[in-house]
């Protein structure tokens, strides 16, 4: 029977072809606008460590104090932490995993004669980032906690920068001078970018190219090495003493916390540090303010999707809607119009089932074609995307679950397009009809 | 012509008719809303900025090996001087923070020096002599600062400073309201007392709400290129290009190796293109959408009034047989449209002022001008009437012979 109903819609199909194009191009072109929005946003908001991302908390304190107003500008004051506090969080172990980490934007001097200068982004972190983040070495390895204690001036290279300082081969042990510093290579990392770069800094490019350099936090600081992100200062802000200041927030802390007694421990820990930090003095806000992140939910408290792109994906949903209201209306004449045919097909004893089925087939025609056709003005939207000056541009790639999604889409809104045709067609009476004609 | 008869007509076909209804109201609704926020947009992308935009470039110089503060500010001047000396070149300056450019520098200001007296944080410009000429700022009231009172940024911010200020004049109108500025002293950096008004400049960036992105203060500060920018003002537009190549090989070949890139040397003007570059891709978005709206709209009533037309072939017939002319035809099926198309307004308009109220909780937008409401109303009629023409023509042209055959 399937077959007969194809052949059926195929016939009713062309004998009104601007119709059917124009009805096919209206659900491609929602499909398509959807369903590029949608892509945009899942890559957007994609788990960054597939595996690993339950296990991975960030801990925030609240130091500032009682009436502080911070500038919209430079974010939440209490996102980061303060020199002494990560020390302390460090210091006491109380998770799996726990590294302290920040920003950095340093000039590398190829040692090749006549090669330019150049700035390369980096992380300054401490010896768990590694083994917590699980990020892939191709030779060497990081540092371990007791260079962090001795301030060791070592690097992590990553694949990329090794390669352009250095040639590539026998990199570590070798010497790079960065930011003015000689730094001996222990390691290099194979090429890795978490999408978004979740452990960054909440003026940081989220999407943009992944950390070329890592060297010990501890370093930095003795050296005093750039940092870019937000400092956050509510006391006595001097450029000479801010990164070791207590008043002054900047540093990103993670944990892995592998069992749900872990991480309630490590919430429990993070107030009664607070509650002990406002005992002696220096907490002036509730202990209680002190919270626990999980990976994805601090990835959703940071909103990472702009609102421009929110309000295009609304906007593309709204143009969905309307392209159905229209198919549902086309089809709704087409099906009333074909009463006679219908009342024929009625009258020989076809089921009101059958004359359903038959209709359904002709709007799952439409449907199929609609959603091959929003697949590739979807492409067409993506790559267009793509040539936006965005951090997030270069991701909009479709993967098979949003191409499966795209069809699964286009199907499901022709055929709810054609339930309300289709159900009113075949209740015409037979007898009427054909008494009409 | 005879509304209740097309009334009673319009019932029979209930649902596609409460369909078109529908696509032309929610239609009307995006729609609306789509060319409010495009004209938000374009109203951001041409505010204006105080400066004489077409004719400054910058250039960003980056130093490589670590110097002495002494040597650096020494080599500025030097710079400042070769820069000044490029043909086409009538002012340069050094500037915290370029116009469009990625920073933002911001102090909490006051009138009163208690601690807890209300503050507002408001952008801060440092610059040399030159600045003022080099923006091409307007003074509205007071003075430009005197050569004795330019300082470096230490003794700006050192105890007990007492540098001199000059504020925008929206800044000025916020502190003192109906007063003139001049003279009245803020707290800034120590006690700052203001010297003079400028008519216009804004910040950097867009910060903080819409008022305070007229709010600026300007210190006379020497800077060196370490701390900021190279402002350039040019004679003639057409020398921008010229000038910016000239200014990048003075910078190379003067002094110590210093990282100086074409990346980081840019004309203001597209600067100011950079920056707004997302709200003209959103406006751009969303112009399309609206075309796509009203076509995907024109298309249903087009699709829907040719099934009617042919449907009611034989009626039509039959009233043409009993003495309708073809402008009867014509005008039953346009004045049906137009039954149709005013029910979709008038629940489209609902929609659009729901939709914005919507908007403007999660969106900074003001309300829908009520203008929206007329020349919505009539855009639509009109496309409803285009739409419809087609396919009433058609109807009018059934010759009244079609009565006579069955079916």
């Amino acid at each position: 029977m399937f077959g007969y109903y194809l052949d059926l819609a195929r016939r009713s199909l062309r004998r009104t072809p601007v119709l059917t194009g124009l009805m096919v191009l209206a659900i491609g072109l929602g499909i398509g606008a959807s369903m590029t929005m949608l892509t945009v946003l899942h890559v957007m908001t994609d788990d960054p460590m597939p595996g690993r991302s339950a296990q991975l908390y960030t801990p925030h304190l609240d130091p500032l104090p009682i009436g502080f107003k911070g500038m919209d500008i430079a974010g939440d004051a209490a996102s980061n932490l303060t020199w002494p506090d990560a020390m302390a969080l460090l210091k006491a172990h109380r998770a799996v995993r726990q590294a302290a980490m920040a920003g950095g934007d340093l000039l590398v001097r190829p040692s090749r004669t006549g090669a330019q200068p150049f700035y390369a982004d980096g992380r300054y972190t401490t010896a768990d980032f590694f083994a917590m983040f699980g990020v892939p070495f191709e030779r060497g390895q990081g540092w371990s906690a007791a260079e962090d204690d001795a301030r060791a001036h070592v690097v992590v290279l990553s694949d990329t920068l090794s390669r352009k300082l250095l040639g590539g081969v026998d990199v570590v042990g070798r010497m790079v001078r960065l930011g003015g510093h000689d730094f001996r290579v222990v390691g290099v990392t194979a090429d890795w970018q978490p999408s978004p770069m979740f452990y960054v800094d909440a003026s940081a490019r989220r999407y943009s190219d992944g950390d070329k350099f890592f060297l010990p936090l501890s370093t930095a600081v003795d050296l005093k090495l750039d940092v870019n992100g937000n400092f956050n200062g509510w006391g006595e802000d001097h450029a000479d003493t801010r990164m070791v200041s207590p008043t002054t927030t900047w540093l990103q802390f993670w944990v892995q916390l592998d069992t749900p007694a872990q991480v309630a421990g490590y919430r429990q820990f993070l107030i009664d540090y607070s509650a002990q930090q406002k005992a002696l003095g220096r907490f002036q806000r509730p202990p209680t303010n002190a919270k626990l992140y999980g990976l994805m939910a601090w990835l959703a408290h940071e909103n990472l999707v702009p609102n421009d792109l929110r309000l295009q994906l609304w906007l593309a949903l709204g143009f969905l809607f309307v392209c159905m209201l229209n198919i549902v209306a086309l089809l709704l004449a087409k099906f009333l119009r074909r009463s006679g045919e219908i009342s024929v097909r009625r009258a020989l004893g076809a089921r009101r089932r059958d004359i359903f089925m038959q209709l359904g087939v002709e709007s799952a025609v439409i449907g199929v074609a609609g959603g091959a056709s929003g697949l590739l003005i979807a492409q067409l939207g993506l790559w267009s995307i793509r040539q936006r000056p965005d951090d997030y541009a270069h991701l909009a790639q479709m993967d098979v679950p949003m191409l499966l999604g795209t069809l699964a889409l286009a199907i499901a809104a022709s055929l709810l397009a054609g339930l309300l045709p289709a159900w009113r067609a075949c209740r015409v009476m037979p007898a009427l009809q054909l008494k009409a004609q | 012509m005879h509304f209740r008869h097309i009334v009673h007509a319009l019932r029979h076909h209930r649902i596609a008719v409460s369909l078109l209804v529908l696509e032309i109201a929610f239609s009307c609704a995006v729609v609306c809303n789509a060319l409010f926020l495009i004209g938000t947009r374009l109203d951001r992308m041409h505010r204006p900025t105080g400066a004489d935009e077409m004719h400054i470039v910058e250039v960003v110089v980056r130093s490589v090996a670590p110097g002495s503060a002494k040597a650096i500010m020494a080599q500025t001047r030097t710079d400042l001087a070769a820069l000044r000396a490029i043909p086409g070149v009538t002012d340069v300056s050094v500037i915290n923070q370029p116009l469009f450019g990625s920073s933002f520098s911001a102090s909490g200001v006051s009138l009163s020096k208690a601690d807890n007296a209300p503050t507002i944080h408001v952008t801060q410009y440092f610059g040399d002599a030159q600045l003022a000429g080099t923006l091409g700022l307007k003074l509205a009231d007071g003075r430009w600062f005197r050569p004795d009172e330019f300082v470096s940024d230490e003794q700006l911010e050192g105890e007990g400073a007492t540098v001199p200020v000059i504020i925008t004049r929206a800044l000025a109108e916020h502190f003192f309201p109906g007063k003139s500025a001049v003279g009245k002293v803020i707290y800034a950096f120590g006690t700052n007392r203001v010297v003079g008004v400028v008519d216009r400049l804004v910040q950097p960036r867009d910060y903080g709400s819409a008022e305070s992105y007229e709010y600026a203060m300007i210190f006379p500060v020497n800077l060196s290129f370490a701390q900021g920018t190279y402002l350039l003002r040019v004679k003639d537009t057409s020398q921008r290009d010229p000038v910016i190549r000239d200014a990048l090989r003075t910078l190379r070949t003067d002094g110590p190796l210093r990282l100086v890139s074409p990346r980081d040397a840019t004309t203001l003007q597209a600067a100011r293109a950079k920056y707004y570059r997302n709200d003209r891709a959103m406006a751009w978005m969303l112009v399309g959408v609206c075309v796509l709206l009203l076509v995907v709209t024109a298309v249903g009533i087009v699709g829907l009034t040719s099934f009617w037309v042919a449907q009611r072939r034989r009626q039509i017939g039959i009233r043409r047989a009993i003495g309708a002319t073809r402008g009867d035809i014509l005008r039953y099926f346009q004045i049906e449209n137009f039954l149709i198309a005013t029910l979709g307004i008038a629940l489209g308009m609902l929609l659009a002022y729901g939709l914005n109220l919507l908007l403007m909780q999660h969106y900074e937008l003001g309300r829908l001008p009520g203008y929206y409401l007329p020349v919505g109303t009539l855009v639509l009629w009109t496309l409803g009437q285009l739409a419809v023409y087609g396919p009433a023509l058609r109807a009018s042209n059934v010759p009244p012979v079609v009565a006579t055959r069955s079916a």
